[in-house]
């Protein structure tokens, strides 16, 4: 019956699991649209020479993502949407960890697994959509009508980013083609642990103070199951003890038929199971081995107590 | 026959270029040296023999001088070469979490779970990293370099080497090899400072014998262990994940076999592995800097440090414990997580005050909590400077 139990509350459990993570699916998608650049003058070229808009998909995973089979939809009229099936079988659609895949928006898919079969109208809205294999939403924006100039970008602000910003329009925000959103030409944290810890004062305070408080509540804990062990394990005792007595009372009752048989079970199991002398008794091993016999290689599962 | 003889000249001449002898420096003669060193510690003076002698000979194989520019691909800083790709084990970080996978299934926290107050005797202990993180960042090292040296405090090989291949790859084969060897000095290292710091009266405390501990209180250590560290400090999660995990596989008493797998071929094979390359990364070219020698001078410093630290932490303490239930300070060096070496220091400097004084188990404790107290400094490390 208990087993039952725990049964049902580890489906509760899982059900409730799966509950939560409904809808978050498209936020979690490794694959996400990361800039968009629409009208491509002097900007990235691609591998004919040519200048064309693109859009890059940024994996922001640490493991890799294949975008083989996913499907990047573009749109600027409703009810009129371009679909790209991106190939299967080029290993390049294979993205590394937070690497980045450009998309050549030139309306020529015969030239390349990157290349769309639609251009990107920068006067009109446009909305881009990236779908999976099994063509679920995973990642979705809009390229804003009249923003962009020519070889200005639509960007996360940083890889990623949940905002969006129009790149190239100032010297200090660069398009950055098939690279991070944002440079990280420091280290912050170390920079920061330079300039306000230099004695390093501050880092051992906080520090020892986490390893005091994980070591802390590891006491707490273990001091709280250790006392509630003990007495349960004193019950245990006392259960124990009661059990033995009603057992030993028991036993002083009983009937006499039933010691008969007992007596005369055991004089003939005595009288037969000894060798030629009955002084020698025999105890006979399994003849079998952990290779030979199975009941002694496998464990009894489940095991009900 | 003349042009066949010139030509036998310059093969052998050529040759001769090829040879240990002609390329060898005083760098790679004293790096045999101290590799030889360390294997007479180990034979001869039994000095952590399963770490000295993989190390040492490591040196040896590390530092036979060849023409690095031929490409021959047989040194470790050499990619491709099979040594270089046994030291990948190390760089990458993947061999500490196995070993602390079999250190985990060999160790018995019972002692801990038994007196859970002397989890705070490891967590004291860390302080010697925090001292030479310190220090180091005063001798000009960067804050990423001065944690990785820092770890070597905690007194643990497979942790340091694990936070160094993260931090301060470059100084990475120095801090391994100063750790274990620290590590393997502990004998020496420790006994003086718990003498100068403790009073005659003190080594006699005598400690109440641990309680049993039930297999259920076993059980749910490693899980609750997990949970509440992993939780505080999820960098950690490598090292204390296997730690825990192979703890679980010894203490389920139904995964036996992978308990000894784990606790046995597991763990040496790692270890002979671990040994071997990290000996073999001291290439003198690469190694004998004025870093390296710093930083065995701050790994000395911090295992001071850390005993220091131990010892006082229980000296404190005492103060608060009711007179009956007191804590011998010779078991204060044991924070350190040099597992059981330390704790069997507490052992040994215990009997010489006191024959009938058994130190060991109560010592076990904070040795098992030094080892989680070390692994979770190097997780809050490197959430604060990775």
């Amino acid at each position: 019956m208990k087993t039952y139990s725990l049964g049902i509350v580890l489906c509760f459990t899982l059900l409730a699991g799966v509950c939560s993570s409904c809808g978050e699916r498209k936020a979690n998608s490794k694959l996400l649209i990361n800039e968009v650049l629409a009208e491509n003058e002097s900007n990235f070229q691609d591998d004919y020479g040519l200048h064309s808009g693109w859009i890059e998909i940024f994996n922001k995973s640490y493991t890799s993502a294949d975008l083989a089979g996913w499907l990047l939809k573009a749109s600027s009229t409703p009810g009129d949407t371009v679909t790209y099936f991106i190939p299967k079988g080029d290993v390049q659609t294979n993205i590394k960890p937070r690497q980045h895949a450009l998309f050549w928006t030139d309306g020529a898919p015969r030239r390349g697994t990157f290349h769309t079969n639609f251009t990107l109208c920068p006067d009109k809205d446009t909305w881009i959509g990236l779908y999976d294999s099994g063509n679920s939403l995973m990642d979705e924006m809009t390229l804003p009508a009249g923003v962009l100039k020519a070889d200005q970008s639509y960007a996360r602000v940083s890889d990623a980013a949940p905002e969006w910003e129009v790149k190239g329009a100032t010297p200090d925000s660069y398009v950055t083609p098939s690279t991070n959103n944002k440079t990280i030409d420091s280290n912050p944290k170390k920079d920061k642990f330079s300039s306000h810890d230099p004695v390093g004062i501050g880092m051992a305070i906080s520090a020892m103070s986490v390893v005091f408080l994980g070591l802390l509540l590891l006491f707490v804990c273990f001091y709280l199951i250790g006392r509630a062990s003990i007495r349960t394990r004193g019950k245990n005792k006392v259960k124990l003890k009661q059990e033995h007595a009603a057992q030993l009372a028991a036993a002083a009752f009983v009937p006499d038929e039933v010691a008969a048989v007992i007596a005369l079970a055991l004089h003939e199991e005595l009288g037969t199971g000894h060798d030629a002398d009955p002084r020698i008794l025999t105890i006979r091993h399994n003849s079998g081995s952990a290779w030979s016999s199975k009941e002694q290689h496998l464990r009894q599962v489940p095991q009900r107590k | 026959m003349g042009e066949f003889i010139s030509f036998l000249q310059n093969n052998l001449a050529d040759f001769w270029t090829y040879t240990g002898m002609h390329n060898a420096t005083v760098g790679h003669l004293v790096m045999i040296l101290v590799g030889i060193v360390f294997i007479y510690l180990a034979v001869a003076k039994e000095f952590e023999p399963m770490l000295l002698i993989p190390i040492g000979f490591g040196m040896l194989i590390g530092n036979i001088p060849f023409n690095m520019e031929a490409g021959l691909k047989v040194g470790i800083y050499e990619e491709g070469s099979v040594l270089n790709i046994l030291y990948q084990g190390v760089t990458s970080g993947w061999y500490p979490p196995l070993i602390f996978l079999g250190i985990g299934a060999m160790t018995d926290f019972s002692a801990l779970i038994s007196n859970p107050k002397l989890m705070l005797i490891g967590a004291a202990a860390q302080f010697g990293i925090f001292g030479a993180y310190m220090i180091a960042l005063a001798l000009g090292f960067d804050p990423m370099q001065a944690g990785a040296i820092g770890i070597i405090g905690g007194a643990d090989g497979p942790t340091a080497i694990f936070l160094s291949s993260k931090l301060a790859p470059n100084l990475m084969g120095a801090i391994a090899v100063s750790a274990y060897s620290y590590m393997a000095l502990v004998p020496v290292i420790q006994p003086p400072i718990m003498r100068a710091l403790t009073t005659k009266k003190e080594r006699l405390i005598r400690m109440k014998a641990p309680r049993a501990v039930s297999h259920t209180e076993k059980v749910m250590f490693p899980i609750v262990g997990l949970l509440l560290t992993c939780f505080l400090v999820p960098s950690g999660l490598p090292l204390l994940g296997m730690l825990f995990f192979g703890n679980l596989l010894k203490e389920s008493g139904v995964t036996r076999r992978l308990a000894e797998t784990a606790r046995g071929p597991l763990i040496d094979t790692i270890t002979i592995l671990l040994g071997l390359t990290v000996g073999a990364s001291t290439q003198a070219s690469e190694f004998l800097t004025v870093d390296s020698i710093l930083i065995f001078g701050l790994g000395a410093l911090s295992f001071v440090i850390a005993t220091t630290s131990g010892v006082i932490f229980v000296k404190l303490f005492n103060l608060v414990l009711p007179k009956d239930n007191q804590i011998n300070p010779l078991i204060g060096n044991a924070g350190v997580s040099a597992v059981p070496d330390s704790a069997r220091i507490s052992q040994v400097v215990g009997l010489e005050y006191d024959p009938g004084n058994y130190l060991l188990m109560h010592a076990m404790g904070p040795n098992v909590a030094g080892v989680i107290g070390s692994a979770v400094a190097a997780g809050i490390l490197l959430g604060f400077l990775l």
